[in-house]
């Protein structure tokens, strides 16, 4: 035993003697006066009324046992700029907004509206296979985009079509997508709304929930050390933030101090599951205080306060190269999917309550009337319009083939494997073989397209 | 794609078989093969209650004078969970979205009878799903999570396979410290549009979990019976429904409750050329390219479900092969990882003298399930039934 002990330190102090390489470039910007901070020996003053654990450095010695009740603590506070009559709260806060942004941002919502509208009846008429509508949350969606830089990357969970469609994702792009034809960026390989856009910077989403979190945290490092000036935005619902993914991911975002914004849609339900038996606790936003991370909680349906909050949460995130939660607040109106009947488990009234109550699109149109920004003629003529571009393009991609049949076997690896080779071959046989139970005709190039 | 290199079984003087060879087959007056399955159609299913009773075979002796009523998979699964919370009050029910009834409906209408605090949502966690239900199971009650998707297990794999796999062998067989009182219930396999995370056929992760039981049952009758079985088990089950089967297959179903027998496959339908292996979805297509082998070939074809791919039935499977000198292997799920690896490579070291031809298998290609090509990523009964041909023709 001593033997073995001694020779082990023996060959320890050889391992460490030899020198190891200068740290790589990249490393040299970034914290090299953190890691001595953290690496520094802590030493605890004789007669000190604070704590020096390395695990709590702030805490006070007490004499009294208490424990913390979360009940005990105020609610995290709810910002917003303008009520639900559309008038600003604070008159010397007016929102910091000229007149063309507003409309942009304002068009952009009812295009999102109307989309999801025209897009789940069709897939009621078995046009397309899937939709989810992002009724009654819109604003957030809207509204972060509004506060980024065009080139920050955003992870998306799969509610959040306003973001693209305020970063100019056309309604093509869109369409292409739902109809999983030839020109759709997925291939065809993806439920609808599983949109991507390399050009826009927006990262292709993924059903399994959560998995996009710890993403954006490793996006949002490689940032810090391309001492970029962007910055990355990840979006989730309160549910998703249920999952390990979600924890793990704040806690490497606050440790690594990645500089990325996490924006949680509230919207009060996962599926059937309202937040009550979702979570305890102070919402979404106590996790982040939880987690060391700076966090606002803002009113969804509130556009303008949503771009206010992000943009602010951009400045944190990219001046001091640090997380942000920012918890927007809202109601989920629809069902959650075309698969889903929401009055199985909640009351049509409770719903219909929330309508008329309030809605993003309504308290934002208000506030553009009561500017004179915006009249109820024009919202009939955009209405109109929009209806149109959407049809348009509607049709346009619904006669669109489907992707060639070799996408089938593509991208798996970069370069498809022997064995994919096999079974393409394979398949080309089979449907050559037995030409008359194999209709091609909808895909790109028909036979030939494997 | 014949292997260019000699068959080593030509080295080996074998009973000489006399050699067919099958025209093509296209579909002619005979008509297309590749339709969708009529459920209401298949023989595989009990239309009556006589059929029940004389299709699904290892129905216990004393409920066979029970009577029958017309259920659909996802209603007899919920008849199965009824009868375990109704005879074990120990047995709970947890998981996302179940309590309203679970978004296949399996769980509808349990928390009006049975309570809130035995039928409960959870948050949105596998890996706490899965976690808690062991917690559950090492404290002596039944635990039976649902897990939304099979493709949604995965947070939890390390709940399932570090743990509930391996619990009752790291606690030296202690009599409480095990899983074995979980049953995980999940919709599995295609729908044909369900794309990359909604049409998943993963159980051949689950053939790497030694302790783990994986069932997937064909039918309303094997539902119900399997599930009651697997809830009454001591070890840790994998019940895996084939969610496209939940509305479309419909039965007579008993009922009283019973058990059918974990572990065991069944013959559906008994052939002597060839032994064509499946289980779930599968069945059905099985059944029908059987059927075109029959008319098209006069290829007389046996069928068996697996029903448990977990450990799964050598016994059944051997003698089959051993009879009929022929396997074809067909499933949902990727060529690569899959059941079909485990039974061929069974088959030809239990079979080996007695085979004519290799073991085929018919899968699902090693890819990710695309939502546009979901109809050529599925074997479909063209597939199959050239299966059949291409080993009878060996
Ligand atoms: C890992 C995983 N588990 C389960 C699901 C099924 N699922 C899809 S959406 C959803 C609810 C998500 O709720 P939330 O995050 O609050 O977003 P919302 O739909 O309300 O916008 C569930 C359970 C999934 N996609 N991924």
């Amino acid at each position: 035993m001593v033997l073995l002990a001694s020779s082990r330190a023996s060959a320890w102090a050889r391992v460490s003697r030899i020198r190891l390489p200068p740290p790589p470039n990249t490393a040299r910007h970034f914290a090299s006066s953190v890691i001595a901070r953290q690496n520094a020996p802590m030493k605890q003053p004789p007669h000190s009324n604070s704590v020096l654990f390395p695990g709590a450095v702030n805490s006070k010695f007490t004499n009294e046992l208490k424990f913390q009740r979360p009940q005990d603590l105020p609610a995290i506070p709810t910002y917003r700029l303008i009520d639900t009559h559309g008038q600003v709260v604070d008159k010397s806060r007016e929102p910091d907004v000229g007149q063309e942004l507003a409309l942009k941002m304002y068009k952009d919502m009812v295009t999102t509206s109307i989309m999801d509208l025209l897009m789940y009846e069709s897939q009621r008429q078995g046009r397309i296979s899937f939709y989810m509508v992002s009724a009654g949350e819109e604003g957030i969606a809207v509204g972060s985009a509004a506060a980024l830089a065009p080139d920050d990357v955003i992870f998306s969970q799969y509610r959040e079509q306003g973001v693209m469609m305020y970063r100019g994702f056309t309604l093509d792009e869109f369409m292409n997508q739902l109809f999983a034809n030839k020109f759709d960026y997925g291939k065809g390989r993806n439920m609808p709304i599983h949109y991507m856009s390399e050009r826009l910077h927006m990262h292709p989403i993924s059903s399994p929930l959560a998995t996009q979190i710890p993403h954006s945290v490793g996006a949002a490092y490689a940032l810090k050390l391309d001492q970029s000036s962007r910055i990355v935005v990840c979006f989730f619902g309160e549910g998703a933030a249920s999952e390990g993914d979600f924890h793990a991911a704040l806690n490497i975002a606050a440790t690594r101090s990645c500089p990325v914004v996490f924006i949680c849609r509230n919207n009060g339900f996962a599926i059937s599951t309202p937040t009550l038996e979702q979570y305890k606790g102070d919402g979404i936003a106590s996790r982040g205080v939880g987690y060391g991370i700076d966090t606002a909680r803002v009113d969804g349906n509130d556009i303008m306060a949503v771009r206010e909050v992000t943009m602010r949460a951009r400045d944190i995130a990219l001046k001091e190269q640090k997380p942000v939660l920012i918890e927007a607040m809202s109601y989920r109106v629809s069902h959650h999917s075309t698969s889903d009947d929401s009055f199985a488990y909640r009351a049509k009234i409770e719903v219909e309550d929330w309508k008329r109550r309030d809605n993003p699109i309504t308290r934002m149109r208000k506030w553009l009337e009561s500017k004179s920004w915006w009249s109820s003629e024009q919202d009939q003529e955009l209405r109109t319009q929009v209806r149109k571009d959407i049809l348009k393009a509607f049709a346009r991609a619904e006669k669109e083939k489907k992707p060639a049949l070799e996408n089938l076997f593509l991208d798996v690896f970069k370069i498809p494997s022997r064995d994919l080779e096999e079974q393409m071959t394979e398949l080309r046989r089979v449907i050559e073989e037995y030409p008359d139970e194999y209709d091609l005709e909808a895909f790109d190039r028909g036979k030939e397209g494997l | 794609m014949k292997n260019p290199l000699l068959p080593l079984r030509s080295l080996h003087p074998t009973i000489k078989v006399p050699r067919r060879r099958y025209a093509a087959l296209s579909s002619g007056v005979l008509g297309k093969l590749n339709v969708p399955t009529d459920y209401s159609a298949s023989s595989y299913l009990a239309h009556t209650s006589s059929q029940t009773y004389r299709l699904h075979t290892d129905l216990p002796e004393q409920i066979r004078s029970s009577k029958t009523k017309r259920t659909n998979y996802f209603t007899a699964v919920n008849d199965a969970l009824r009868t375990i919370l109704t005879t074990d009050d120990k047995s709970l029910i947890f998981g996302e979205d179940v309590s309203f009834g679970g978004v296949f409906r399996c769980t509808s209408n349990l928390t009006d009878s049975f309570g809130s605090s035995r039928i409960f949502n959870t948050p949105l966690s596998e890996q706490g799903i899965i976690g808690f239900a062991i917690g559950l199971s090492a404290s002596g009650y039944t635990a039976l999570p649902e897990i939304q998707f099979a493709d949604y297990l995965f947070p939890a794999f390390d709940q399932l396979h570090n743990e509930a796999s391996k619990m009752r062998y790291r606690s030296g067989g202690a009599e409480i410290f095990n899983a074995g009182r979980m049953v995980v219930r999940m919709p599995t396999s295609a729908v044909g549009h369900g794309g990359l995370y909604h049409s998943q056929s993963p159980e051949g992760f689950f053939l790497g979990m030694q302790g783990i039981t994986v069932v997937i049952p064909r039918s309303p009758v094997q539902a119900k019976g399997l599930l009651i079985a697997a809830a009454r088990g001591e070890d840790p089950v994998v019940i895996m429904e084939p969610k496209t089967l939940y509305r479309a297959a419909v039965e007579e179903v008993p009922l009283e409750e019973y058990e059918l027998p974990i572990g065991k496959a069944e013959v559906l339908q008994a052939g002597t050329d060839v032994t064509l292996v499946t289980y779930g979805t599968m069945v059905y297509v099985a059944e029908s390219a059987a059927r075109a082998a029959k008319e098209r070939l006069g290829v007389s074809v046996e069928v068996i479900d697996l029903r448990t791919v977990r450990p799964w039935d050598k016994e059944t499977i051997t003698k089959s092969v051993n009879k009929t000198g022929r396997c074809v292997v067909v499933h949902e799920a990727s060529r690569t990882g899959g059941v079909g690896e485990s039974l061929a490579g069974e088959v030809q070291e239990r079979c080996f003298l007695r085979l004519e031809a290799p073991v085929t298998r018919v899968t699902g290609w090693d890819t990710p399930m695309p939502l546009a090509f979901e109809g050529f990523m599925v074997p479909d009964v063209v597939r199959v039934l050239d299966g059949i041909k291409r080993t009878m023709e060996y």
